[in-house]
C-alpha cells in the first residue's frame, strides 16, 4: 500500500497526467500509478443542472481502489457540483480512499479569458494536492499560500502556491508515521 | 478554534445532509446531521450547536421552522440558518421573524457559504471572548465578594486593608442595602481575626431587655423564662468581630452599657456579678445619621466618638452606576446555577433599564430583581421584558385616576412629596421627574414645608 493511483475519466491530455505524477509524488512522497482510463461519468450527470455529482463519482471511486494504493484520484473535464453547493473544484473523503478533481473551471476560458497552459498545469496540481490532502485528513488551512487553504473562486487557487505549509507538513508526517507504525503492528502480528 | 463549535446539518434527504457535512468538516468543523426535525431536537437536548442549517421543507413531525423554534428553546444563542430548494418572499420573511440568522438558497455557492459560516463564528468566538474578558474583570474589581469599581469604593477597598488588623472600632454608614455587613466581613476576614468568630446582631430586630440579654448573655433566674446561664454574642465573639448593624436604634440604656464595654473591655451578664474581660472588635452599622440623632440627643456623643474612630461611608448604588453591569453579570454567573437555570447574559435594552432605575433598595434589590427576572426568563438571555416588574417601567401600563376629593395644591404636594421620597431627596433629580426647574422645586418645598426626604 504504497502508490496514490491516478484515474481519468474518458481522455485527458498526456501533457496534464505525467507533470501531475511528479508533482504529487514530490509533495506526498509516495509513488504514483495510472489505473486504466474509465468512460465518462455519465452515471453521475445531473441532467437540471447540467453538471456532474461529485458525491457518486465519489462512491464510484471508492469501489476501484486497488489494493496496492493508498489513495485514488480521478480527474475529469466534468463540471462538478455537491448537491447542496453549485458547484466544487474537487470533492474528496476526509479521511477516505478517493478525492476526485474537475478540470473544467481551472481552465482560463471557463472565466472568459484566452487560454494559459501554464497557469491551468499549476491549478491542476494545487486541486490536486488539495484534495489528496483532505484524504489524508488535512483539514482547511488558515494560510492562504498553502494548498490547504480553502479555494471556493478561482483567484483563491491561484493564491496559493501548491504545497503544503509546514502545519500541514507535519501533520501530514504525522499521518504517514501513524500508518507506519500500524503496519508494523500489523507485520508483527 | 473551528474545533470548538459543533455544526448540525438537518435535511430529510441523505446526499444533501452528508455533503453538506462532508464540506463543512472539510473545513475543520465538528458536523454532525439529522434526518429530521425530531432527531435534530433529541440530539440537540444531547449536545450544544452553534450553528444548525435546517431544511425548510421536511415530511412528517416538524418542519424547519417549527424545528427551530423548538431549537430556540433549548438553545437560545443557537445560529439557524434556513435551506430551502424554493425561495420565496414569505418563506424568507417567516423564517427571519421567527429567529432564523439567515435564509439561503440550496444549492448555494460555497463562497457564500464559506462567509456566512466564517461571519457566524467569528461573532460567536467574540461573544465567548466578551465573556471570559468579563469574568476576568469581575475578579479585578472584587474584594472579598464585593465587586465594584466606583473611585469611592474603591478607596473602601484600600482603607479596609488598612484597618483590617486594628482593634479600632469602626462605623460603617449607608441606606439600606448598600453592603454594610459584606464590608464588616471584609474587614474581618482580611485582619489577623480571620480565624476567629464574626458575629452579626441586628439591633432593631429585638426588645431592649431581649437584645440586652442576646449582647452580653444571663445568669441563671436573672428574668422570667431565663432557666440556664446564657452567653451573650460578646462572649461568643472573643477573639474576633461583633457587627452590630442598625446601631441607631439601639435604647439609651444600652447605649450605656455598649459605651462601658468600649471603655472598660469588659461587661457583666445580665443579673451576674462576674465581670468577663473580653477582646472584641466591634464593627457598628447603621443607615441612619447619627450625627443627627447625636444633635438631637437620641443617640450619646460619647459612645457615638467611640463607635466612629474609622468611619466607613458607603455610596448608594445610584451613585456608583457604573457596577451596575458588573454586578449584574456577576448576580447571573450565581444565582442562575443555584436556581437551576441557564441564563448567561442581558441585552443592552434591559441593562438600560437597570441603568435608569433609581435603587431605593440598593445592591440588595438589584440583586432581587436579577433573581426574579431569571426565574421568569423564558431564554438563556435576560430581557426588557423580565424586567417589566421594576417601578419606573411597569408603572407605564398601570391606570392612574385622579383623586376625586383633592384639590389641585393637595395633588401638587403629594405628587412633590412622593418624588422626593423616591428620590431620597435628591432635588435634580425629582426636579427632572417633575418637570419642572430646580428653584421653581424649591418654591413648592417651601410653600407647603415639605420635608427634603
Amino acid at each position: 500500500m504504497n502508490a496514490i493511483y491516478l484515474v481519468q475519466f474518458g481522455t485527458i491530455d498526456e501533457e496534464i497526467i505525467s507533470p501531475l505524477e511528479v508533482c504529487l509524488w514530490q509533495v506526498f512522497g509516495f509513488d504514483v500509478k495510472r489505473l486504466n482510463p474509465l468512460p465518462d461519468p455519465a452515471f453521475a450527470l445531473d441532467q437540471k443542472s447540467g453538471q456532474w455529482n461529485s458525491s457518486l463519482i465519489l462512491k464510484d471511486l471508492v469501489r476501484r481502489v486497488p489494493d496496492d494504493a493508498i489513495r485514488l484520484l480521478g480527474i475529469t473535464e466534468r463540471d462538478l457540483f455537491i448537491p447542496m453547493l453549485s458547484f466544487v473544484f474537487g470533492h474528496a473523503q476526509l479521511n477516505g480512499p478517493a478525492a476526485v478533481i474537475s478540470l473544467a473551471r481551472l481552465r482560463q476560458e471557463f472565466y472568459r479569458l484566452p487560454p494559459n497552459a501554464p497557469v491551468f498545469h499549476h491549478r491542476i496540481m494545487k486541486e490536486a494536492v488539495h484534495e489528496l490532502g483532505h484524504t489524508f485528513g488535512l483539514v482547511h488551512c488558515h494560510d492562504p499560500l498553502c494548498a490547504m487553504s480553502l479555494s471556493n473562486i478561482i483567484q483563491h487557487v491561484d493564491k496559493k502556491n501548491g504545497e503544503l505549509c509546514s502545519n500541514c507538513s507535519i501533520l501530514f508526517e504525522e499521518f504517514t508515521n501513524h500508518r507506519r507504525r500500524n503496519n508494523g503492528m500489523e507485520m508483527q502480528r | 478554534m473551528k474545533k470548538l463549535w459543533n455544526i448540525m446539518v438537518v435535511d430529510d434527504e441523505e446526499v444533501m445532509r452528508e455533503s453538506l457535512a462532508a464540506w463543512l468538516r472539510e473545513d475543520g468543523y465538528s458536523v454532525d446531521t439529522a434526518e429530521s426535525g425530531n432527531d435534530a431536537i433529541v440530539k440537540t437536548n444531547k449536545r450544544e450547536y452553534a450553528i444548525y442549517f435546517i431544511d425548510l421543507k421536511m415530511p412528517g413531525g416538524h418542519d424547519g421552522i417549527e424545528t427551530m423554534m423548538e431549537i430556540r428553546k433549548i438553545h437560545s444563542d443557537a445560529s439557524i440558518i434556513i435551506v430551502t430548494a424554493y425561495a420565496t418572499v414569505d418563506t424568507a420573511i417567516t423564517a427571519m421573524k421567527e429567529g432564523a440568522q439567515e435564509y439561503i438558497v440550496k444549492p448555494c455557492n460555497p463562497e457564500e457559504i464559506s462567509l456566512l459560516v466564517n461571519r457566524i463564528i467569528k461573532i460567536k468566538n467574540l461573544q465567548r471572548e466578551n465573556s471570559i474578558l468579563r469574568k476576568k474583570l469581575t475578579k479585578q474589581y472584587s474584594f472579598c465578594d464585593i465587586i465594584s469599581k466606583n473611585p469611592k469604593m474603591m478607596e473602601i477597598f484600600g482603607l479596609i486593608k488598612e484597618v483590617a488588623s486594628l482593634r479600632s472600632t469602626v462605623m460603617i454608614q449607608g441606606e439600606s442595602g448598600t453592603g454594610k455587613e459584606l464590608i464588616a466581613r471584609a474587614i474581618h476576614f482580611s485582619g489577623d481575626r480571620a480565624g476567629k468568630p464574626f458575629i452579626g446582631v441586628s439591633c432593631a430586630a429585638l426588645t431592649e431587655s431581649l437584645l440586652e440579654s442576646e449582647l452580653f448573655g444571663h445568669e441563671k433566674g436573672s428574668f422570667t423564662g431565663a432557666t440556664g446561664q446564657k452567653k451573650g454574642k460578646f462572649e461568643i465573639a472573643e477573639g474576633g468581630t461583633i457587627f452590630l448593624d442598625e446601631i441607631g436604634d439601639i435604647s439609651p440604656k444600652l447605649q450605656l452599657n455598649l459605651l462601658r464595654i468600649l471603655q472598660e473591655r469588659n461587661f457583666y451578664r445580665v443579673g451576674g456579678m462576674e465581670q468577663i474581660d473580653i477582646d472584641v472588635r466591634v464593627i457598628a452599622a447603621t443607615n441612619r445619621n447619627l450625627e443627627d440623632a447625636v444633635r438631637e440627643g437620641k443617640f450619646r456623643d460619647d459612645l457615638f466618638y467611640r463607635l466612629n474612630v474609622i468611619n466607613i461611608h458607603l455610596p448608594a448604588l445610584r451613585d456608583r452606576k457604573e457596577d451596575i453591569p458588573l454586578l449584574v453579570h456577576n448576580f447571573i454567573e450565581h444565582i442562575g446555577p443555584e436556581l437551576g437555570r441557564e441564563v448567561n447574559d442581558i441585552s443592552e435594552g434591559a441593562l438600560k433599564i437597570l441603568l435608569n432605575h433609581n435603587w431605593p433598595g440598593n445592591v440588595r434589590e438589584l440583586e432581587n430583581a436579577v433573581e426574579r427576572a431569571i426565574v421568569t426568563c423564558k431564554t438563556k438571555v435576560l430581557t426588557e421584558e423580565d424586567f417589566i416588574f421594576l417601578n419606573n417601567h411597569g408603572r407605564e401600563k398601570i391606570e392612574w385616576s385622579i383623586p376625586s376629593e383633592l384639590t389641585l395644591e393637595e395633588i401638587e404636594n403629594q405628587a412633590i412629596t412622593a418624588t422626593l421620597h423616591r428620590t431620597h431627596g435628591n432635588i435634580k433629580e425629582a426636579s427632572t421627574i417633575l418637570g419642572v426647574d430646580r428653584s421653581t422645586l424649591y418654591d413648592r418645598i417651601k410653600k407647603y414645608n415639605l420635608p427634603r426626604n
